[in-house]
């Protein structure tokens, strides 16, 4: 069945079965392998979308839930060379080793920094409970998370000025 | 003038950018119009005869290409999967080897065995399929732990491996340890279990095989640590066909840990597949298969004494451990419980005799093999945790205990009892240092605090060394290693003095696209920017063994330096010629050339440059073009080590063991690029922390069936449970590694679960505790204080 959507700011119409999860659409019919697989019980976090800028975890999704509906992935958050804050941050930072896990955490990340823009190292601990990173020991994605939201804050408000 | 960012910069790192956008490009993000899907069938049962399998069920399903089955195997000839070591027991009787073959033959050995391969159009209908083949089993009795394995009446895996017994292996001098007992004041005694542990990179394998029939061609891309070695051992060995027609390609991969350092049953048999339908096959593992099918790590069941003198003084050191090999031996398994484990067992430590004898054994459970770390955690573990209780046996503060038996600066290079020579180190000076970066002086303080909230405080150390940087080939072979373990790069200077490097390690996460560059950038003086680091494709580079063992920098930094060596080399000679000067007064500094004592110079933009382009050139005596190939074979392991120091409190109420400090004081010789070391060491440690808290693989012992099969039942350590943790770096420069590096990818993994658990028993040890089991999870604390010999009202006191 045809289902509508707005991807990464474009719209778009897939033709597909309506039992398809959302991180099959994007990885086997859009060509959007940014967004991984890790797991099949929804517990890894390697395949964390925003959908309406809520992170969503895409391999638990039927993609009809996409109608009419806008989808963010990793490919679409940078502004052509320029990088989103929290993509910069976890650069900068060295919140990445494998880099499997990362299109999962930055999405995340950009939710949870959404949500409360200021977060304690508890609080963003606690935030990436449905992330799983077997790389980094975490202390530089806290690291990240934390740059990336001062750089979101500051963004903003070079926005509005 | 060039900007060098050489050893000891921290610049950010080249490959994060395709992983920051979503460009990267792992096995199972690649595509052929016309790819085919294949299905693994797998054994449900852990022990059973093979009697017969029926697919012509599946063949008939919509989309089936085919179902290949071990049959099939035999008919083509291929052979099974090799075995990369060849241990020797302690009579001189070779191991038993049985063989692994690519798909099941006669019997099925574990829950997860491959029994069929079904290839069809699309996921959906392969699936499906596979659901159709019919495989005809008889259960045979199971067995999965390493003490029921080798006991009289204990099922049998092959009719020709009597008591399931691998090998019965030793190391040491067990007359001299025994005289080391027969004069000792103390015997400290510990018997404990190192728990089998789940490597679960978050990309879960994958393979992508095509068949070129108009040259003969295959191409393999999979998920793999060591392309080279794949092609090598799969092509020779398994599936028969020339080496140079076999292509394998490990693009991007999401992590190893050694989970993807083996040669696979799926590689060969999707190799073989492509070629059998006509059609590009792929398989991508999903999480669940790959709990059932990664190779796993650890497994140790161990008895352990140490002799001292009055004093405190080690003496004489004696382990008998039993090791899990699982059903099969995988690539390097025997290697792991025996030559990465009993040569460590020394420690920082200048005991004198030390004997170990392993047991290797088969059990019906998925092939063990090395995980990060590889044998190193396990000799580790056994080796700090009965410090500790030596120390508390003897009423030595265990700090002290350890400082009057640690190997002193002075005294190194140190001769091992147990083969290994440690090349140089400072334990004492990591171990100070630790104390004050953990702020160990504080402790009490915090303990009481702690204390009046009623909870348990503990602080644990861990110091320890391992052996990195693997390995000299003829000390590897000496051991029964069937392969070599040298390096190779080649440094390929572009007209323009660009550089790309090709190299036979592969980058997983570990930096390399950085690292490798920031030497080119040190040693040719020319920008770091100017050097790509190619890596993972048997078309493209020479050759390589991989990245394992920490050996990447150690092993393949070297290649790359001695490529360097020869660049510049041949630079002079050409620098020579267009400066009219003798060669041997051509210096290179900086990316110039020039005659000493003159002004008189040559960038090394203008010879790369003369050297494409070679109009005035000494061509009757040097060839154009620059470009340098190096192999090279380490002279001896490296020996990284260090302090850990762990501070845990436990909640007595729900077993809650959270760690409040973690200081980590690691000598890793040479630091190219801190940063990276520095997330290396994170890394590890978590992972170590992982061993140490919660993850557990946990079989069924009557039905074989693996229990912890997903993320939900196998606990890996997530953000909220990983400590903020302070690491850093004392470093003694390796003297025998042409740039002073040691390694540094596993020694947070090997140092770690010692200074955790020996935290949590310091936390319990007023309740009388005096060891505790990993993992240290909340059920088994909150048991481990019910039943403690001391009741909890009188330890408050
Ligand atoms: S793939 Fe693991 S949570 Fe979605
Ligand atoms: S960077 Fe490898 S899993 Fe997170």
């Amino acid at each position: 069945m045809p289902i509508s959507f707005t991807l990464n700011g474009r719209s778009r119409t897939a033709d597909v079965p309506s039992s398809t999860l959302v991180s099959d659409l994007l990885r086997d019919h859009m060509n959007l392998t940014g967004t991984h697989v890790g797991c099949d019980t929804s517990q890894c976090g390697a395949c964390v979308v925003l959908l309406d800028g809520e992170a969503v975890k895409s391999c638990t999704l039927l993609a009809p839930v996409l109608a009419g509906r806008s989808l963010t992935t990793i490919e679409g958050l940078a502004k052509g060379e320029k990088l989103h804050p929290m993509q910069e941050a976890f650069h900068t930072q060295h919140g990445l080793q494998c880099g499997f896990c990362t299109p999962g955490m930055v999405m995340t990340a950009i939710d949870l920094v959404n949500h409360n823009p200021v977060p304690t190292e508890a609080e963003i601990r606690e935030g990436l409970e449905g992330n799983i990173c077997r790389c980094t020991g975490y202390q530089n994605i806290v690291k990240a998370i934390q740059a990336g939201a001062a750089a979101m804050a500051a963004s903003t408000t070079a926005a509005a000025a | 003038m060039a900007t060098i960012t050489g050893v000891g910069a921290a610049p950010l790192r080249k490959e994060d950018l395709r992983f920051l956008t979503g460009r990267g490009q792992y096995v199972a993000d690649m595509k052929r119009l016309d790819m085919a899907i294949g299905v693994f069938v797998r054994s449900p049962h852990a022990h059973a005869v093979l009697k017969g399998i029926d697919a012509s069920a599946a063949l008939q399903a919509p989309g089936v290409l085919a179902v290949l089955t071990g049959q099939d195997v035999a008919a083509d000839g291929l052979g099974s999967l090799p075995c990369g070591w060849a241990i020797t027991g302690k009579d001189g009787v070779p191991m038993k080897e049985p063989s692994f073959p690519i798909l099941a033959q006669g019997k099925v050995r574990f829950v997860g065995d491959m029994v069929a391969f079904v290839i069809a159009e699309s996921i959906e209908q392969a699936r499906a399929a596979a659901e159709l083949v019919i495989v005809d089993y008889e259960e045979l009795p199971a067995v999965v732990g390493v003490l029921e394995a080798v006991s009289d009446g204990a099922p049998q895996l092959y009719d020709d491996v009597p008591g399931n017994l691998c090998c019965d292996w030793a190391l040491g001098d067990e007359a001299a340890t025994d005289a080391a007992f027969a004069k000792a004041a103390h015997v400290a005694r510990l018997s404990l279990i190192n728990n089998r542990l789940i490597g679960n990179p978050m990309e879960p394998r994958a393979a992508l095989a095509e068949y070129n029939p108009g040259n003969g061609h295959y191409t393999l891309f999979t998920t793999s640590q060591f392309p080279h070695v794949v092609r090598w051992l799969m092509s020779a060995l398994v599936l028969k066909i020339p080496e140079q027609k076999v292509r394998v390609v490990a693009p991007d991969v999401g992590g190893g840990f050694g989970v993807k350092q083996f040669l696979y049953g799926e590689e060969a048999v999707i190799t073989w597949a492509a070629k059998k339908v006509g059609v590009p096959v792929k398989w991508v593992s999903d999480r669940a298969e790959g709990f059932m099918s990664d190779r796993q790590g650890r497994d140790h069941v161990t008895e352990a004494e140490l002799a001292l003198d009055e004093n405190g003084k080690f003496l004489g050191f004696r382990v008998h451990t039993l090791a899990n090999m699982g059903g099969y031996l995988s690539t390097f398994g025997p290697n792991i419980p025996t030559n990465l484990y009993a040569p460590l067992l020394g420690g920082v430590y200048t005991t004198p005799a030390i004997y170990c004898n392993v047991k290797v054994v088969f059990t019906n459970t998925v092939p063990v093999d090395a995980y990060r770390g590889a044998g190193r955690p396990e000799a580790t573990f056994v080796v700090e945790r009965i410090v500790d209780v030596a120390a508390a046996d003897m009423g030595i503060d265990r700090v002290e205990l350890r400082r009057r038996n640690m190997i002193p600066k002075e005294a190194y290079p140190y001769q091992t009892p147990v083969l290994v020579e440690y090349d140089s180190g400072d334990p004492v000076g990591c171990l100070d240092r630790a104390e004050t970066v953990a702020d160990v002086a504080g402790f009490a303080s915090r303990k009481a605090a702690s204390r009046a909230a009623g909870r348990f405080r503990g602080l644990g150390y861990s110091t320890y060394v391992e052996a990195c940087g693997l390995a000299p080939s003829r000390f590897a072979g000496r051991l029964g290693a069937r392969g070599g373990l040298y390096e190779s790069a080649t440094l390929r200077v572009h007209p323009t003095g660009q550089v790309t490097v090709l190299i036979g390690t592969h980058n997983h996460g570990q930096g390399h696209e950085t690292t490798f560059a920031q030497i080119v950038s040190e040693r040719l003086g020319i920008p770091f920017e100017n050097v790509d680091i190619v890596f993972g494709d048997t078309d493209k580079v020479q050759f390589g063994m991989g990245t394992y063992g920490s050996r990447s920098l150690v092993v393949g930094g070297s290649a790359l330096n001695k490529a360097s060596d020869k660049v510049i080399a041949k630079g002079r000679k050409i620098a020579a010629h267009l400066l009219e000067a003798g060669e041997q007064d051509i210096e290179f500094e900086a990316g110039v050339f020039s005659v000493a004592g003159t002004d008189r110079t040559k960038s090394f933009v203008e010879i790369a440059l003369a050297a494409y382009v070679p109009h005035n050139y000494p061509l009757e005596v040097l060839e154009p073009g620059l470009e340098e190939q190096a192999y090279y074979d380490p002279i001896n392991f490296t020996y990284p080590g260090g302090a850990h120091i762990c501070e845990v409190e436990i909640d007595p109420d729900t077993g809650v063991v959270r760690i409040e400090r973690y200081t980590g004081v690691d000598d890793v010789g040479t630091v190219i690029n801190p940063m990276i070391v520095e997330g290396q060491l994170h890394g590890g440690i978590v992972q170590g922390i992982g061993q140490a808290l919660c993850e557990a693989a946990i079989y069924d012992d009557q039905s074989g069936q693996l229990l912890s099969g997903s993320f939900m039942d196998y606990c890996m350590p997530r953000a909220d449970m990983s400590p903020h943790m302070d690491v850093s770096t004392h470093s003694t420069p390796c003297t025998h590694t042409p740039l002073g590096v040691k390694g540094c990818g596993e020694v947070g993994t090997i140092g770690s679960p010692a200074a955790v658990i020996n935290a949590v028993v310091d936390a319990l040890s007023h309740l009388g505790v005096t060891h505790v089991d990993m993992p240290a999870t909340p059920n088994r604390i909150w048991r481990v204080i019910q039943n403690a010999t001391l009741p909890r009202a009188l330890a408050a006191e």
